[in-house]
């Protein structure tokens, strides 16, 4: 017993010795150079991506990182930036905002990451944002739709970015569908209680549709990994609405409409671009036909951006890429055409550029930020029909 | 009124599969006072075996009722021997520890399974192993068909379920109270020391209890990855909570207890969900627990033992 | 005069650790050890948690499962404090001076509401026994974050973000010396021995006249009290409060620090709140595979030390008779 003791306590003294000796290397090469804002030496530039790499946001963590590792060995082949290669280095934070900020920290500051790439979810990216700002080191969001992000109070985040729908305005494109395409005058609401997109949908939708003349008949919530909707759905079929609204993850929304149709409800499902997956039709198997979700671009769009990146993707991954791959990819790119453009490497020039950004063609659409750093650009509604999205509309900003 | 019997069947549908998920708590917490932080786990195990062999018979391309039983009772004793596996390996070198500590190593054996099922995969094929965290299809074991007696909505699925978990249920009563091994196991139950002097091979029961549980949980599992088609690594998580909540509801430790406690639970979530706010649906299962907990200390079934002075 | 030194001794453990703290920023600003910097604040909120709820679990031998509500609770309370109170002068005092009292009182404000939090969970729920007692705190953990989720004021599932970044080393650490300090004065005082004789033995000690359900409620709110603390300065390190932040698997996380220290053991918290905090993030960089290295660490750690690091000892009984072995090798 006694040896063992000891056996504990001489792993842990090495434990703690061990990271304090490695946290004690890494700054000293740069501690002569000006302490923020310095340029990356050597031959590579390191883009830090932090993000859910397991727990229970891993899946959308994973396909984030698989597009953003994508356009960097793009990227890498023509020769990489400068002359230099782009390295990613992903740090996983489990889904939690705390671990977020311990990740971004240590990219900024220990590993000397020129730009940060992530969080998947706006919770996370709010904690990454002021250690962004702070250490002057641009961010760039794939995905995070909350307008907050990108704020401080009523002021600008300097060095925050995102290429994607903030909820004000994805809301509203159902909202405007729905009323003025579909003429649908009552819909019921069904939102992840626990996931600030989905929240943040739901609201600005129904806040649209009731200015538009509309009605929500019920508005209903469900968790994120619940496998029985049924109760909710239940409730709404008794109200009869004409459309239901699921601003959810794909994860979920297939089980949702698989169980509405079980129980005999017929109306047409709506969302948003967290439905946007090959998951969602294997999982569904036809019970989305007739629904409609608004996403960043349709698959069927022959241009050659888009199904370059899709043939790219497949062989790449082995399968068909979904919204946020297709967004950590357009992160990574503008970030990289930042790079490219950028006077110098050092964070203010790189956010310099990357606030240039106007018109870049990505897979996502043509990216234009805005004063608040939001990424400007049109939705397109798709329609499901015989288990396949179809283009149903445009909706410009 | 077609609502409200809307909403019955569908609670007794989530009910019974609370129900079988909390008999694997409360069985082992019977024998051995401890809570099985990984039950929720081994259930999520139990649907990813269901998927490989489902996968490895072909069920997706020529279901058939064999072929689903095969996938059932194959995944059933995958699970039983996992449990016995955990069990033997985690549990039983802190049997005469501090009983906190066996929880530890229940929490991280969860830790284990949910992301060791995470990572990337290491042996490549139809569904690779790991299978990651994207969610799995699980194919339909047989075709759906449904039926609408008096505007209600039932499927072969709820009825094939339904009956499925009773079947078990009882079948587990009748072990457990009419066989020489039920009466083993309720003596270690009640006393596992004396139950050792009177010849009882009281590993032997553990390992067998774990068995049952862990094999009902996996046929849980089977249930609704039939009838709710997506499973992945932390599927387990919410239900194992929830399971471990009916358990102590009706009295863990208590077999019928955890029956009625799944029911009750799963019945008063989509009460709560269809009538009232959903989104208060979590909170409100627990404060009405609580409440229950205030005024029948020991759950619904489980008596208080004298305590000795 | 007595008395005089009497709060000279209370105070003397802060007057011992601030200079300690003010070196330790210089140093790791002057050596730009940032992260190491944000980790080790982490680790101090850890010992934060782990230490108060070795008050609950530890000395009084009751299962809490439910820290992290209480720590929802401080944290919410502080953040609407310091975001009303922004940019506000108290009192006209200059704005750094301000902000360092408005933060504190709002940290005390969390402690009370969390404390009371404690007394509201604990006054009828403490009557219940070991398993009944941990899902009654899950329960509580799980109402708080739906509650948190459903309210508009305290911002669902988004929260509050945009908060001051208010919490450095030296309030991290602070936070830490008062938490150890109450600890082992408690266990030292008249009440400490009633919550370790109900640990031992309930009945026994109802028997010998402890109130005992008194005794249990007043750990609990000392320990809630801590745990608002503790997530009053996570917020403003994170500068961001959400629900997201306080779940029950935050909750089993503070467990498995205080087990794994050793149930009862203050020093032990301390030690497995480092490792565990340090030794996380150490294993970061092995991505998917962190969580398993972490798990099958915790399993053989438990297997081989089943009373947890320390047991109920404190590291100091541990020294002797380290010292005595090497005197038995030596004579040998």
């Amino acid at each position: 017993m006694k040896a063992l003791r000891a056996l504990a306590m001489a792993t842990l003294a090495l434990a703690v010795v061990g990271c304090q000796k490695k946290e004690e290397a890494a700054p000293a090469p740069s501690a002569s150079a000006a302490p923020q804002a310095a340029a990356p030496a050597g031959d590579k530039i390191l883009l830090g991506v932090v993000g859910s790499m397991s727990g229970n946001e891993a899946t959308f963590g994973d396909s984030t990182d698989k597009g953003i590792r994508l356009a960097v060995d793009e990227q890498n082949k023509k020769g990489g930036v400068k002359g230099k290669q782009l390295v990613v280095k992903t740090l996983d934070d489990q889904g939690k905002p705390e671990e977020a900020a311990v990740a971004a920290t240590r990219l900024v500051t220990q590993d000397k990451a020129t730009v940060l790439l992530g969080e998947v979810a706006s919770s996370r990216s709010l904690a990454m944002a002021p250690i962004a700002d702070s250490n002057q080191v641009p961010m760039i969001s794939p995905t995070s739709t909350n307008p907050k992000v990108t704020k401080e109070g009523d002021k600008t985040r300097p060095y925050v970015f995102r290429v994607c729908f903030i909820d004000p305005f994805q809301g509203t494109v159902m909202a405007k569908f729905s009323r003025d395409t579909l003429k649908v005058n009552n819909v019921a609401i069904l939102r992840d209680v626990g996931n600030d997109y989905s929240v943040g949908l739901a609201d600005f939708f129904s806040k649209k549709f009731l200015e538009l003349g509309g009605k929500i008949v019920s508005d209903q919530s469900y968790k994120a990994g619940d496998q029985d909707f049924k109760a909710q759905l239940t409730a709404i079929k008794g109200k009869n609405p004409q459309a239901i609204y699921v601003p959810g993850y794909y994860t979920d929304v297939a089980l949702i409409a698989r169980q509405a149709r079980e129980l005999g409800m017929k109306q047409p499902l709506m969302g948003g671009d967290g439905w946007d997956s090959s998951k969602l039709y294997e999982i569904a198997k036809g019970a989305l036909d007739g629904s409609y979700f608004s996403n960043h671009y349709t698959p069927e769009d022959p241009s050659p951006v888009i199904q370059e990146f899709v043939t790219k993707y497949k062989a790449a991954y082995g399968s068909v890429p979904d919204a946020l791959a297709t967004l950590g990819y357009d992160a990574a790119k503008v970030a990289i055409n930042a790079l490219e453009t950028a006077k110098d490497l050092t964070g203010p020039s790189v956010r310099e550029a990357i606030e240039q950004t106007k018109g870049f063609k990505g897979v996502s659409g043509v990216i234009t930020l805005d004063a608040d750093h939001n990424a400007v650009k049109s939705a397109v509604v798709l329609g499901i029909d015989k288990n396949a999205a179809k283009y149903a509309a445009t909706v410009n900003p | 009124m077609t609502e409200f019997l809307q909403h019955l069947v569908n609670g007794l549908s989530v009910g019974t599969i609370y129900a079988l998920i909390a008999l694997g708590y409360t069985m082992v917490y019977g024998v051995l006072k401890l809570i099985n932080f990984a039950h929720g786990d081994v259930y999520m195990v139990g649907a990813f075996s269901g998927l490989y062999l489902a996968r490895g018979l072909g069920v997706d391309q020529s279901p058939s009722l064999f072929k689903a039983l095969l996938v059932f009772v194959g995944s059933m004793l995958i699970c039983a021997a996992l449990g016995v596996i955990i069990e033997r390996f985690a549990y039983r070198p802190l049997r005469h520890q501090p009983r906190l500590t066996a929880l530890i190593t229940a929490i991280g054996v969860s830790f284990l399974l949910e992301y060791g099922f995470q990572l990337p995969p290491m042996v490549q094929g139809g569904v690779p192993f790991p299978p990651g965290p994207t969610p799995r299809f699980f194919p339909e074991p047989f075709p759906r068909v449904d039926f609408e007696p008096f505007g209600v909505h039932v499927s072969n699925y709820d009825i094939v379920s339904l009956a499925v978990a009773i079947g078990l249920m009882f079948a587990l009563q009748f072990v457990v109270y009419r066989t020489k091994f039920g009466t083993a196991m309720r003596a270690v139950s009640f006393d596992s020391g004396v139950a050792g002097l009177m010849g009882i091979n009281v590993n032997r029961v553990i390992s067998w209890t774990f068995a049952l549980g862990s094999g009902l949980a996996a046929a849980a599992a089977l249930l609704v990855a039939g009838s709710r088609p997506t499973i992945n690594p932390l599927m387990g998580l919410l239900p194992g909570i929830k399971a471990f909540v009916a358990a102590v509801f009706g009295g863990i430790g208590n077999v019928p207890g955890a029956m009625v406690g799944g029911l009750v639970l799963g019945l008063a979530e989509e009460y709560v969900a269809g009538y009232a706010l959903s989104s208060y649906r979590d909170g409100i299962a627990f404060a009405m627990l609580i409440l229950v907990l205030l005024f029948r200390p020991a759950g619904l079934f489980g008596r208080v033992r004298a305590e000795k002075v | 005069m007595g008395h005089l030194k009497l709060v000279f001794r209370s105070l003397l453990p802060f007057l011992l650790a601030l200079p300690v703290l003010w070196a330790a920023t210089a140093v790791l600003a002057h050596f730009e050890m940032w992260s190491f910097q944000y980790i080790l604040m982490m680790a101090f909120i850890d010992v934060i948690l782990a230490v108060s709820l070795n008050v609950v679990n530890g000395f009084t031998g009751q299962f809490s499962l439910g820290h992290a509500g209480f720590m929802a609770v401080g944290a919410y309370t502080a953040a609407k404090i310091t975001v009303a109170m922004r940019g506000m002068d108290v009192l006209g005092l200059p704005p750094g001076v301000s902000d360092q009292v408005v933060f504190s009182a709002a940290l005390v404000a969390g402690m009370l509401t969390a404390a009371g939090a404690g007394f509201l969970v604990g006054m009828p729920s403490l009557r219940l026994r070991g398993d009944y007692l941990a899902i009654v705190t899950l329960g509580f953990n799980e109402i708080i974050r739906v509650v948190i989720e459903n309210t508009p004021f305290l911002g669902q599932a988004t929260g509050i973000s945009g908060l001051p970044r208010r919490t450095t080393l030296v309030w991290v650490g602070m936070g830490a010396v008062a938490t150890l300090v109450m600890a082992r004065r408690l266990v030292g005082s008249t009440h400490g021995r009633a919550l370790l004789a109900i640990r031992e033995d309930e009945v026994a000690a109802e028997a010998m006249g402890v109130d005992t359900t008194g005794y249990k409620v007043r750990a609990f709110v000392i320990s809630a009290a801590f745990a608002g603390l503790a997530g009053g300065l996570l917020v403003h390190l994170i500068q961001l409060c959400t629900p997201r932040s306080f779940t029950f698997v935050k909750s089993i996380e503070v467990v498995v620090m205080v087990v794994l220290g050793g149930l009862g053991s203050v020093t032990g918290s301390v030690i497995a709140a480092f490792v565990l905090r340090f030794g996380v993030e150490a294993l970061r960089e092995a991505q998917q595979y962190r969580m398993v290295l972490y798990s099958m660490l915790l399993i053989v750690l438990m297997l081989t030390r089943p009373t947890g690091l320390f047991g109920t000892r404190e590291i100091w009984d541990l020294l002797p008779r380290l010292r005595r072995r090497r005197a038995e090798g030596g004579a040998q």
